[in-house]
């Protein structure tokens, strides 16, 4: 607590986009409450705190800390220790920060090629001199030091002890209002804090559970990506042959995408006791697959079914869109003793 | 001279068809190489990728599934269904560097105890082939280990 008996609260981005930190500002006229109160001693985005203020408090100073981004380099990671240790409370805050999310799409690729593709091959960069970053570089005024990049993206958790993880990409506003609203609570005495470790500020169903789109018998005979079909509104995305990510996802969204025609992205994560989101959209997208029937011959079977598979584009990609980092294997292997060097990436949507 | 590689082979099988065919195998003194670690479950249906994947990271070099052959499944047609989730986990494998030859399918009735134990030495003789794969050194790989999170808490 500040001298004015204010809880101190600090918000931090490491590999993000920004949108966790445009989502806590979409509680709108409720951030009034927030500052009244919070003491703000941290937010980069929001007020004017440098990393030497952070190191100057001592530790345990901060009481909640929101934490939004992946562990992309070492900038990220040192920052991910050092709010560790000035925070009692210490949140990941958000997909990147709970599971990677896009960033560590990258875990398909190689840090090699990423930078290539970045600082080389992207069609709007123009770098005849190919120069790439590097984690040290002299100039005729001494030495210049940037964060070195990391091969493979890793989640706060996998760097840091976390004490609670709010999911979503972007986290819904009502669901941070709601976790703010138990802090404070818990803060003056009045309510108590979750268990340790718990995922807040989210559903403990799945998505299709609050999803109010009709749902039949799912038989899907191939799938369509996005842009090749216009949904037949109120109807299941599923049935109709769109990827959608909600029987593997965690719910508390409200289903904002499948109701707009998009499949859900499965931004909200596994579910309670799923280790990882991708197996489980990949069974459950291969059990609605309506190929093969019995009596057939076993070759005629598999290639009616790869046919099926065929109009899945970009599986890996796809089912771990947003949980690369937190899935078994966690990245791809690309020099391995005949793994592919330079595999295609990306979510391709 | 170093020593030659076995590889580490996990197995699934099902209750009903081929660990029966294993069995069979077994007590006909057929002979299988001895890198194959058999887990039955009640149908390949079963089988959750999951495991496959667990499997793999922990440190199998390669997945063998097993289950009646399709249409002679115990609980009717849920062998379909492995069978789909192993061609889509195949190519998700693919994705992720792990070549598709580390998993394979393999139907075999209760009465193919000699078939699976082929199968069996021809898998393991394949695996053998592509080397280790080492799951654990493929995340830890450029200095960019995945350590366990440090204990230092400070609330």
């Amino acid at each position: 607590m500040s001298d004015n008996g204010k809880p101190r609260f600090g918000m931090y981005w490491a590999s993000s986009c920004g949108g966790c930190e445009i989502s806590v500002l979409n509680i709108h006229d409720k951030l009034l409450v927030v500052d009244e109160v919070f003491d703000v001693v941290f937010w980069p985005c929001a007020a004017d705190f440098k990393y030497e203020d952070v190191r100057g408090y001592p530790d345990g100073y901060i009481d909640l800390c929101l934490f939004n981004g992946a562990i992309r380099n070492t900038e990220n990671e040192e920052m991910a220790r050092l709010l560790r240790r000035k925070s009692k409370v210490l949140v990941a805050f958000g997909s990147c920060a709970y599971e990677g999310c896009i960033p560590a799409l990258s875990n398909l690729t190689s840090k090699a090629d990423t930078l290539q593709a970045v600082y080389l091959n992207s069609p709007s960069t123009e770098n005849p001199s190919g120069i790439l970053p590097q984690p040290r570089t002299s100039v005729p005024e001494g030495e210049l030091e940037i964060p070195e990049f990391y091969h493979t993206v890793k989640s706060l958790g996998q760097v840091v002890p976390v004490d609670y993880t709010i999911p979503g990409c972007p986290p819904e506003p009502h669901q941070i209002w709601a976790v703010l609203e138990t802090v404070v609570a818990a803060l003056k005495g009045q309510a108590d804090l979750p268990p340790a470790g718990s995922i807040i500020g989210a559903g403990q169903t799945a998505v299709c559970e609050e999803c109010p789109l009709t749902k039949n018998e799912k038989t899907v005979r191939r799938f369509y990506r996005p842009w090749e079909v216009k949904p037949e509104p109120g109807l299941c995305l599923l049935e109709q042959g769109l990827v959608c990510m909600g029987p593997a996802t965690r719910g508390g969204c409200g289903a904002l995408c499948p109701q707009v025609g998009m499949g859900c992205r499965g931004c909200y994560g596994p579910l309670d006791g799923v280790e990882d989101q991708g197996a489980r959209m990949l069974t459950a997208l291969a059990s609605v697959v309506e190929a093969g029937r019995p009596g057939m011959d076993e070759h005629t079977l598999e290639k009616e079914i790869e046919a099926v598979m065929d109009t899945i584009a970009d599986p890996a990609g796809t089912f771990y869109r947003f949980s690369m980092a937190h899935s078994i294997l966690k990245r791809a292997r690309v020099n391995g003793n005949g793994g592919k060097p330079g595999l295609q990436s990306g979510s391709g949507e | 001279m170093s020593e030659p590689f076995e590889p580490l082979i996990i197995g699934f099988t099902c209750n009903w068809c081929s660990y029966r065919a294993a069995d069979l195998a077994g007590t006909s003194r057929e002979k299988y190489p001895p890198n194959i670690r058999l887990i039955r479950l009640m149908c390949s249906g079963r089988l959750d990728p999951t495991f496959v994947l667990k499997a793999l990271a922990g440190g199998a070099d390669g997945v063998l599934i097993t289950g009646c052959h399709p249409g002679e499944c115990h609980y009717l047609e849920q062998n379909f269904k492995a069978l789909r989730r192993y061609l889509l986990l195949r190519r998700l494998l693919t994705q992720m560097g792990v070549e598709p030859a580390r998993v394979r399918l393999v139907w075999a009735s209760a009465a193919e105890g000699v078939r699976l134990a082929a199968e069996i030495d021809r898998f393991v003789e394949e695996v053998r082939r592509l080397g280790p794969l080492n799951w654990p050194a493929v995340v830890s790989e450029n200095g960019a280990e995945m350590p366990e999170p440090a204990t230092e808490v400070t609330a």
